[in-house]
This record gives structure tokens, sequence and C-alpha cells, in this order.
């Protein structure tokens, strides 16, 4: 489950946790709109490896390196269901980048931003305080969902189930038995919480105010300048400019 | 034979649970762990059967290493049924959840059938046998959760915290159920804060605290050791309690039984 420590915040004092959480998050957006333009391998390998200098300033490297070790098993469902479906060897490398380019940003965004800073930015934004709190709610319960992940495995590990046997259609339905209790028991906590949450009146007032006021620093306007250019430049290469690429020229015959 | 030597278990993120744990359990033993939240009761059951490898130290089931072997080899000795019963309930019918066990160990259908039935039966749970089991209430799922482990009958049985969310009557017949399982020489580890229900049992009683062992010894040695039990976190059985504070009344007596007979003498010595 190692796969989710690297969402999970910690409290360091780095430039990147630093950053005003609006800021930010234009700056993952870009990264994210940036990865969905291109289908070039080459670029969207430059945007995975521009974000490990962001990772090191933020002093994740170890816990970025767990997430993205995690994240190998759906890459590679990603890739083999790409080239099962007829698409291009290269086109399913592309597609698995860009998975791990998007998951990598969204590790940064979540190992560096508190969220309280997350539901006050969102708050600031004006998005309506239900809202704000079902998504940082959200955010906190993913630790204990990892919890409970390995927990459901030692339970049915215990019951005979060997995750890592048979072929790779047998491996994805060995995770059925995963997947089944952890849903149940994330509804049933939804459940819980959200009768708890009414019997403190939530939603009782309309209109609230915060202790804290979050301000953009210069460089925080700064990053989301930069980032805006990056996107603009982005999309005007993507229509305009003649990138290098590469082409691999394997295809797997078509199954239907 | 449960046979546990020189146990040191550190989580990967470097908190050290277990300390240094030696610990034999002969078959056929009944033994309660109990101890404070936080004493490595479940991660010292976890090694039982694999999940957790021992740091330092080994862990031997029947003179097999867990270390050299795999968690669904040792599953078919090794029984754990683990506290919440949603961490592992994800079939459609009480039938299909009992037998999946047996359809991983490779038994044959009518086999799988006969052996359903006998644990729902004596689990007091045939009416549910195709019911959903997430239809069912705590208590109940509870009970599937059990009768999925068993159905495989496994020669060491370990429970954790399985008095949690059971009424009483449901609490008496799984005691009942435990010490027949026992009488039949099967192992059973419980795992549990439930002072009560160990002093009905009277197993042996195995101290956790701050990963060590604090105490091993008999349910009527440990229960009445006031410094003990406080140091673990844990009350003496209301029995003992108002026993000692009885002149004149034994102070090793922790269950309703062995009261009932004790103070029945004592009125009658009085007549």
């Amino acid at each position: 489950m190692r796969v989710f420590e690297g969402f999970k915040f910690t409290k360091l004092q780095t430039p990147i946790h630093s950053m005003d959480p609006r800021a930010k998050f234009v700056m993952i957006m870009v990264v994210f709109a940036i990865s969905l333009l291109f289908t070039n391998v080459l670029i969207l390998t430059v945007i995975l490896l521009a974000q490990i200098p962001l990772i090191w300033l933020g002093r994740s490297i170890r816990r970025w390196g767990g997430s993205m070790k995690g994240g190998v098993f759906l890459a590679g469902l990603i890739f083999f269901m790409n080239l099962l479906t007829g698409s291009t060897f290269t086109y399913s490398l592309a597609m698995t980048i860009r998975f791990l380019a998007l998951m990598s940003s969204f590790s940064i965004f979540f190992m560096t931003t508190s969220p309280d800073d997350l539901g006050l930015a969102l708050e600031q934004a004006h998005v309506p305080y239900s809202l704000c709190f079902t998504f940082t709610t959200a955010v906190r319960l993913v630790p204990t969902m990892a919890v409970d992940a390995q927990t459901v495995v030692d339970a049915q590990r215990s019951r005979g189930l060997e995750l890592d046997k048979g072929n790779f259609l047998k491996r994805i339905r060995n995770y059925i038995p995963i997947l089944i209790p952890l849903i149940v028991s994330a509804i049933r906590r939804s459940v819980e919480l959200a009768e708890a949450l009414e019997s403190r009146a939530f939603g009782l007032t309309s209109r609230r105010q915060s202790l804290i006021v979050l301000r953009m620093k210069t460089s925080d306007y700064l990053t989301i300048l930069i980032s805006i250019v990056l996107l603009l430049l982005a999309a005007w290469a993507s229509i305009y400019a003649q990138l290098p690429s590469i082409e691999i020229p394997f295809q797997l015959p078509r199954l239907w | 034979m449960i046979a546990v030597e020189s146990l040191r278990y550190v989580y990967p993120n470097a908190n050290e649970v277990l300390r240094g744990i030696d610990l034999t359990i002969e078959d056929g033993d009944f033994v309660a762990i109990m101890g404070e939240n936080g004493a490595g009761k479940t991660t010292l059951v976890k090694t039982f059967n694999g999940l957790l490898k021992p740091t330092d130290g080994r862990v031997l089931i029947d003179d097999v290493e867990t270390k050299k072997t795999s968690v669904a080899a040792l599953a078919r000795s090794v029984g754990l049924v683990f506290q919440n019963p949603d961490h592992q309930l994800f079939c459609e019918t009480v039938r299909d959840e009992v037998a999946y066990s047996l359809r991983n160990f490779g038994y044959p259908l009518d086999v799988i059938e006969r052996r359903v039935r006998g644990i729902l039966e004596t689990l007091d749970l045939m009416p549910y046998i195709d019911s959903s089991p997430f239809m069912l209430s705590g208590g109940e799922r509870k009970r599937v959760a059990l009768a999925s482990v068993l159905v495989s009958n496994p020669k060491h049985i370990v429970l954790d915290e399985p008095t949690i969310g059971q009424d009483y009557q449901q609490k008496d017949r799984l005691r009942n159920f435990i010490v027949q399982l026992n009488a039949q020489r099967k192992t059973v580890v419980v795992v549990t804060h439930d002072v009560e229900f160990v002093a009905e049992c009277k197993p042996r009683v195995v101290l956790l605290s701050g990963g060590r062992i604090t105490a091993d010894g008999t349910a009527e040695e440990i229960l009445t050791d006031g410094a003990l039990v406080e140091r673990a976190s844990l009350l003496r059985p209301q029995i003992s309690l108002l026993f000692s504070s009885v002149s004149g009344l034994p102070r090793d007596v922790i269950d309703v039984f062995s009261a009932k007979a004790i103070i029945s003498n004592v009125v009658r010595g009085r007549k």
C-alpha cells in the first residue's frame, strides 16, 4: 500500500510546501493540461522528468518513488490494454507515461499541501463549504483507507488468497476480494460520518468566518504567470511546432 | 505447536512493536493474549500465520519456520479471524463467503457444501445461508467471518477480539464453542480486552505490555493481581473485585460458577 504514501501530506519546511495552495494548484493543473495535449512519447517523458526537481525541492523523493512503484501495476494494465485493443507500441507507451506524469503531479500536490490549506483555498475561492468539506475529508481519509486496504489484504491472505498467483487475468480477478470489502467499508464509514456530522449541526450556518486568511506572495504570482505562459507555449507547440518524435514499429494483430 | 523465539518486529515506519518475545503454545492449549492498546497483541498473532515476518528471531508453526513458507500454506494450519468482519466479506451469499477458503485450498464441491452447512449450523447461521453477508447485523457478520475461517478446520485457531459486537447470549455461545474446539485438541489463541469473557473461559493468560511479555500464567493468577492488571490497562473481573473486598473470602476467584459454590458454602455454614 506504498502507493498511498505518495499522496499523504507531511509537514516540512521547503519552498514547495510553503507555496500558496492556489498557485500550486494552478501549476499542477498546467502539468495536467500539458500532459493531455501531447501523445508524443518524448514530450511526455520530458513532462514526467521535469517534475523530479520539484519533488527534490519538496524533499519527497523517497515517498514519490514509493507511489510510482505502487502505480506500476496500473501503468502496466494501461500499457497492455492499449496494446491489446489495437494501439501501436509507441502510443501504448505514451499513454502509460502520461498516466505516470499525471499521477506524479497529483502526488507532488498532495504530498506538499496540507488538507487544511486546501480547504481554506477552496473556501476563499467561494466554493460552497459543503463541497470544500467533502473534498478535504476525502483527502484526509486516504491514509485511513490505506490502513484498511492493508488489513483487507491481510484478512484475505489468511484465507488462502494468493494475489500474485495465476495468469494476468487471474491476477486482476484476485483483487476482487480486496476491492469489495474496501468499497463496502468506505461506504459504511461515509454513512457513519454523515450521521455524526448531522448530529453535530453540520451546515447550520451558511456564512462561515476563517481565522487564517491565505495571502499570495510575489513568488506565488510568478509561479502562476510562468505556468500560464508554459501552457500557452505548449498549446501553440502542439498545434504548430514540428516536435521530435520516435516511432517503434510494433503492433499486435487485432483480436477482433 | 506454536514456538516464538526472541521475536522482534519493527514496522517499515521504524516503530518497534515487538521487543523480544519468547512464547511456546503447545497443541491443544487455550491462551488469551491481553494487554493495553498498542501493546503488540495483533502484531504478535499476525506473525503466527506469516502475514508479518520477524525482523529478528523466529516463529515456528509445527516446526516450520514462518519465514520459509507462504501465508497460503500456513493458512491451512493457522486460522486467523480478524477483528472487523467488514474487512473480509465480499461474496454475494453467506454460503459463498464461507466456502471461499475451501475453494482456495482446492476441496471437492461435495466436501465444501457439507462443511459449510456444518459450520453454519454450529454458529447458528443456517437461516442466512443464501442471504447477502452485507445485509446481516454486526454480530452476525462477525460470526460469518468466524465461520469462514473455522470451516477449513485449522489446527490452530487465532481469534482477534472475538467478543466485540456480540450480545450476551452470543458471547456465551461463542465461549461454549471455543471450549468445544479446545476439547477437540485445537489450539485456541484469543486476543481480547474482555476480562469477564476470559474469567469465564479460564485460559492461560499472556499479558503483553510495550512489546514484551510481562506475565504468563493461569487466568486466576493473572487476573487477580491488581498491579499486573492495572499495568495492562485492564480491570479485574467483577467477581475478583467483590471477593477481594470482603474479608474471609478467597482472593483467587474470578468466575461466577466458583463464586456461587463458595458463597453457597458460606451461607450453608451460617445456617
